[in-house]
């Protein structure tokens, strides 16, 4: 564990056990004050957004209005409908008055908690006051969006994109992590430097080519360009599993060997259920890679609307109402929910198999 | 190996090969239909005219392309945009990461699991999703940057339509991505030894001597394999991009980076024999930094006794 930062050996003997425990407490309570403010910055647009996906449109360019989102209040009095105003008063406080009768220097307002007492007399100009806004969600955006960009077709296309991909990705890698770390065939290091190679290979030197072949086999504008590729074994999958597969005793498979198990046996029986954390980590990084990815949907599903998966349709959307905010924030929020949800309740699993496969070599 | 296995080795040497090829067929026909194939192929594109609209008046052109490469005043604009962005944003990012990974490594910080998962979550955020947030974030008037910079006095720039000012923004959204390298970074903080930190104690360093001469030397291998990640992504970058512009490369070039030089090219101009030698100027320049890096981490990367 870390080390660094532990004033612990010193205080001891400058302050005594009650000093040391004191300044300990002092130490981490500042840390953990720079974390928060640290976090609360980093964090800031995920609040924006949340605030500006339940405004109203309107909102965002009034003067005064406040961050959340909120409407002007209003007060009916006598059957019409008037503003109220923060209005303050000689005394220092401020009261929030409906203004019934506006002049140049002065101005009637009623108290809305009173309104039985008539009209209040103010003097000064009722131009320099502020609305007095009231917190309410406004739920419309989301409709919205719901509804111009079809989000449940989306959804389904995104769902089902991801998933058929990696069913593949992952019994693939799990075959040939099995191959790589239990068998031993001629060319097997080679190859094995050969896989890790191609993590450096930009997507884009296969991409044109593989354009051109999926043209000739009518595959463009279908999904088979974002599924079939994905059942061939991808380097870090591969190399994350096997990492793992190695630290399996061999004496598990050499006990079933003995009891006649053959290798298929063997990898259903022995290693699978000895690696499901390594093989949760995998399918997880490779269902959300599937749900986040761009480029290719992009190059392999342009103009076929009815396919696209969510991180298409979005920028497309994007593309439409960038003028507005409020349903591109709602829009926003609806798409990062499921994978931010998923991410909270799996959070260990996603971020040991981050640590597995980056570090140990 | 175990005795043992060394005996069913023996006896089942051929069984044992063929089942383990078997086994690694998958990547193996993969890697020919996927990557070597379609590498050589795109090879061949790029000494060609190859427009996929008329696949019939392929031509030979030699190496035409690369020449026009060097004529091309807009590819010569998009990797100086692309390499100045490099320099932004990759040891921004690298800083950050470090630095939160030792925020919350901290034996001081109360609740660092909570942190983690805060500091990794944005990861898991679709990047088209997130681009969205920071467009409305950083909107000039109406975004909670400006805003915030408007209480303290500071008139906010136009973020994403200045050509000043876009690098900096998609470099400050850029640091939603830290998640996995402060992870990294993490694990290598705690794999330092303590002892060291110890001993660098007893010879008198304070915090920043320690960082420098233990920290740093022992988180080296970790700094590295960051390093050539964030270098190859930063290479190839394009979503947040081509989202903020609308896949234009607006403002005026300032974000018409290497990649989306390189899709326009080739799926917006269809000109797919450029676009193809495009392809291995990038690929080129990734494999050339990559090996420059290994080149010179025998000078910096510490390598472990028992590796």
């Amino acid at each position: 564990m870390s080390a660094i930062a532990r004033p612990m050996g010193r205080s001891l003997t400058a302050a005594g056990p009650m000093g040391g425990q004191m300044r300990r407490f002092t130490a981490t309570a500042g840390v953990t004050l720079l974390a928060i403010t640290i976090v609360s910055a980093f964090l800031m647009p995920l609040a924006y957004m949340l605030a500006t996906a339940f405004k109203d449109e309107s909102q965002l360019t009034a003067v005064g209005a406040p961050l959340y989102p909120a409407v002007p209040d209003t007060f009916t009095y006598e059957g019409r409908d008037y503003a109220v105003y923060d209005v303050p008063t000689p005394d220092g406080e401020v009261h929030a008055w409906a203004l019934i009768e506006p002049h140049r220097e002065d101005a009637s307002f009623i108290d809305p908690e009173n309104p039985d007492a008539g009209p209040i007399e103010w003097v000064g100009r009722w131009r320099t006051l502020q609305q007095h806004w009231t917190f309410q969600l406004n739920v419309d955006n989301f409709v919205n969006a719901w509804n111009t960009i079809e989000f449940p077709r989306l959804f389904f296309n995104t769902f089902a994109i991801a998933a058929l991909s990696t069913i593949g990705a992952v019994a693939s890698a799990i075959c040939v992590a099995y191959g790589f770390s239990r068998f031993r065939f001629p060319g097997r290091n080679g190859l094995f430097i050969v896989m890790l190679a191609t993590i450096i290979l930009p997507f884009q030197v296969t991409l044109i080519p593989s354009y051109a072949v999926y043209l000739q086999f009518g595959w463009v504008g279908t999904w088979l360009p974002l599924i079939i590729p994905h059942f061939f074994g991808n380097a870090y999958n591969v190399f994350l599993l096997r990492q793992y597969f190695l630290t399996i005793p061999r004496d598990l498979d050499e006990a079933a060997m003995i009891d006649g198990a053959g290798p298929f046996r063997i990898l259903r029986s022995v290693i699978i259920p000895q690696a499901i954390p390594a093989i949760v980590a995998v399918t997880l990084f490779h269902f959300f890679w599937a749900w986040n990815e761009y480029f290719l949907p992009l190059v392999y599903l342009q103009g076929v609307p009815d396919l696209q998966p969510l991180a298409v349709g979005l920028a497309r959307f994007n593309a439409l109402y960038s003028q507005i905010p409020t349903l591109l924030q709602a829009a926003a929020l609806m798409a990062m929910a499921l994978p931010v949800l998923v991410f909270f309740f799996a959070q260990r699993a996603f971020m040991r198999g981050v640590v597995f496969g980056g570090v140990e070599k | 190996m175990a005795v043992s296995t060394g005996r069913l080795r023996g006896r089942f040497a051929d069984r044992e090969a063929r089942a383990g090829l078997l086994f690694v067929a998958p990547f193996i026909v993969g890697f020919l239909a996927f990557s070597a194939l379609p590498m050589l192929a795109s090879l061949v594109l790029s000494l060609t005219n190859f427009d996929p609209r008329a696949p019939d008046e392929i031509r030979f052109i030699g190496l035409d392309n690369y020449g026009r490469m060097l004529r091309d005043p807009i590819l010569l604009e998009s990797l100086w945009v692309t390499v100045r962005f490099a320099l932004i944003v990759v040891p921004l990012s690298l800083g950050f990461a470090l630095g939160v990974a030792m925020l919350v490594n901290s034996t001081l910080l109360a609740g660092r699991n909570v942190f983690r998962t805060l500091f990794y979550m944005p990861m898991q955020i679709p990047i088209v999703a997130s681009t969205l947030v920071w467009i409305g974030v950083l909107h000039a008037q109406t975004g909670w940057l400006n805003q915030a910079l408007g209480t303290v006095g500071v008139t906010g720039p136009n973020w994403l339509h200045s050509t000043t000012w876009v690098g900096p923004a998609l470099a400050l959204m850029g640091l939603w991505g830290i998640g996995n390298m402060m992870l990294i970074f993490l694990a290598g903080l705690q794999s330092v030894p303590t002892e060291l930190y110890d001993a660098a104690k007893v010879d008198g360093a304070g915090r920043i001597a320690s960082f420098r001469h233990v920290t740093l030397p022992m988180i080296s291998p970790v700094l590295f394999y960051n390093l050539i990640i964030a270098l190859i992504a930063t290479f190839q970058y394009f979503t947040q991009a081509f989202v903020i512009s609308n896949g234009r490369g607006d403002p005026d070039g300032a974000t018409n980076f290497l990649n989306l030089y390189l899709y326009r090219q080739a799926f917006g101009f269809f000109n797919m024999g450029y676009a193809s030698a495009l392809a291995w100027l990038l690929f080129i320049i990734v494999l050339g930094l990559t090996i420059l890096l290994f080149r010179t981490a025998g000078s910096w990367v510490y390598q472990g006794g028992d590796r």
